[in-house]
């Protein structure tokens, strides 16, 4: 099976610090890959390098096949890959299904269109309603952003990612600041999501990371120091050493 | 963003007095009044203009005198080579001829500077839009032939089939005509799906990038746009003072601008017009009462700004919709 995602080789430094070190990582399609790792080991710089905001110093990142090193960001958008953010990150003066049908009219190609109301474009409305629905969110599609609460934000994070219908999904930290039970909501949205897609998951939350993973990688000062299914990363010695083992 | 058009009807009869009361003042022989208000019609249309980015862009341009200024020159040294001689191809005194370069010259002068100045952002983008503003007004100030600072006297204003810009009610009607046509522009365009893009690169741009849009290119078209609404604005006050400058392109002339804006509320349709009253109104009162009026002026544009975020769009709003 092909992947579709392939890093190789990948360095980022800042000056004298090296966030990313000879990073290696292959994605399969369909399935839901963790990266865990110790604070400060370059997962978010990972993230930000594969969605474009940031340059590596050196090596290639391959997807479907293609060398999108050197891409943009929204073009790596439009090729299908959609990141979330660690800390959220939307459009709080706009209503919550301002924000999806945003996301979804991105797709559209270019957005030159300056007459038509946004808001009466029906297939704009009704698939960011279908994507709200998925979320739990329908009933607040009305607010303002602004107005609803962190785990909402996250869920609507994971909105404006599907709205984007990526192949590829980057989710920076789902979990992040959520409580037990909006937790456990945000690993049954994401257990249902198993499978359409690709899913690259970056988790502080062990209990989620081993309940939804199907495979791991172990990230220690920018270098993948393991990968595997989830019982081999709990049996290798070297990742109970950096990681596992500390807590 | 649902009550983009101010609520209530304050706003629209705002519009109402600023059609009739002049016409008022005109026929009970207070022609001052009248000219005072077709001023203010013009310079509520550049803060229009000038909203569309600023307000709902969230591109704090200082540098939209420039646009206001080229207009008015626009229409201004074609008049004059139609009387004097020297460059046929550009003399004229066709209405839509000087309307159209004004417009057109507006739009490429925005193209240009706003193709580098949105490459920065924040203090440096103000800075920038300032600077090419300045340069317009260095340059203009150092052409003889057509005044240099002494400005230059428009003898012969644009000419229409039909109606003549000479008649003051006209004039009057044609500007509040144009503010009202540009308003509605504004509006069908904010809450387009490209008037959503404008503002949600205002809201949050890398999330805008990250689920696809290169934003850069939609802000550079709504500056263009923004400069052409400007332009049109600097051929009306052209005709309107029969009298070109490069004061009209001072920074000083931009940061009016800017007051207009932020006084009247940002990113609304109604908010430049109350803005524009507002200024001309209190420059009018307190400029009767002392020569030092910019510093009452300057006090109360601080409350407005410390107690109103929104301005007065905000105030008129109430309470209940913050």
């Amino acid at each position: 099976m092909s992947a579709i995602l392939q890093v190789q080789n990948l360095v980022k430094q800042y000056g004298g610090l090296t966030a990313t070190d000879d990073l290696n990582l292959e994605l399969i399609p369909g399935e839901l890959h963790a990266i865990i790792g110790p604070n400060g080991a370059g997962k978010t710089t990972l993230v930000s390098q594969l969605s474009g905001f940031v340059t590596p110093t050196s090596g290639k990142i391959l997807y479907k096949g293609k060398d999108i090193t050197h891409q943009p960001p929204h073009t790596r958008a439009h090729m299908g890959i959609a990141r979330t953010y660690q800390i959220t990150s939307l459009i709080l003066d706009m209503t919550v299904q301002e924000n999806i049908a945003l996301a979804l009219q991105a797709r559209d190609g270019h957005s030159f269109r300056f007459f038509k109301p946004a808001r009466s474009v029906k297939r704009l409305q009704d698939g960011a309603m279908e994507i709200l629905e998925k979320v739990g969110l329908a009933e607040k599609a009305q607010m303002k952003t602004s107005e609803l609460s962190h785990g909402e934000h996250r869920n609507m994070e994971l909105g404006v990612a599907l709205a984007a219908h990526a192949d590829l999904l980057l989710l920076d930290e789902p979990m992040a600041g959520l409580g037990p039970d909006e937790t456990g909501k945000m690993i049954e949205l994401l257990t249902s999501l198993k499978g359409d897609r690709t899913i690259l998951l970056i988790e502080h939350d062990m209990d989620a990371v081993f309940a939804l993973a199907d495979r791991i990688s172990v990230l220690v000062y920018g270098h993948v120091i393991a990968t595997g299914t989830p019982s081999d990363i709990r049996n290798n010695e070297k990742v109970q050493h950096a990681y596992l083992g500390e807590e | 963003m649902r009550n983009i058009l101010g609520k209530g009807l304050s706003s629209w009869g705002m519009m109402v007095l600023l059609l009739i009361v002049p016409l008022i003042f005109y026929y009970t022989g207070n022609a001052f009044y009248l000219d005072l208000a077709t001023r203010l019609v013009i310079l509520a249309i550049a803060a229009v203009g000038l909203n569309f980015v600023l307000g709902f862009g969230g591109l704090i341009s200082f540098g939209h005198a420039a646009f206001l200024g080229l207009g008015a020159y626009a229409v201004g040294i074609p008049a004059y080579h139609e009387i004097y001689g020297g460059w046929d191809a550009l003399a004229s005194t066709n209405g839509f001829f000087h309307f159209g370069l004004a417009i057109g010259v507006g739009a490429l002068f925005a193209l240009v500077t706003g193709a580098i100045s949105l490459k920065v952002k924040g203090v440096h983008f103000i800075m920038i839009t300032m600077a090419f503003a300045q340069m317009i007004y260095y340059l203009v100030m150092s052409i003889e032939e057509y005044g240099g600072d002494d400005g230059l006297v428009i003898d012969m204003r644009s000419e229409f089939p039909l109606i003549s810009l000479d008649d003051p009610i006209q004039f009057f009607l044609i500007a509040f005509a144009s503010l009202a046509l540009i308003m509605w522009l504004v509006h069908r365009m904010v809450n387009s799906r490209f008037g959503m893009v404008l503002r949600g690169s205002k809201g949050n741009e890398s999330r805008m990038i990250s689920i696809g849009y290169p934003t850069y290119r939609y802000r550079l078209v709504a500056y263009v746009i923004s400069g052409a609404i400007c332009g049109y604005a600097g051929a009306l006050l052209g005709n309107f003072t029969a009298f070109i400058s490069p004061e009209m392109m001072d920074w000083s002339r931009s940061g009016n601008l800017m007051f207009m804006v932020i006084l009247g509320g940002v990113a609304t349709i109604f908010g430049p017009v109350w803005g524009a009253i507002a200024f001309i109104v209190l420059e009018e009162i307190l400029s009767g009462f002392t020569v030092y009026w910019h510093l009452p002026f300057g006090l109360m544009l601080v409350l407005v700004v410390m107690f109103s975020r929104g301005g007065i769009s905000s105030l008129l709003r109430g309470k209940e919709d913050k």
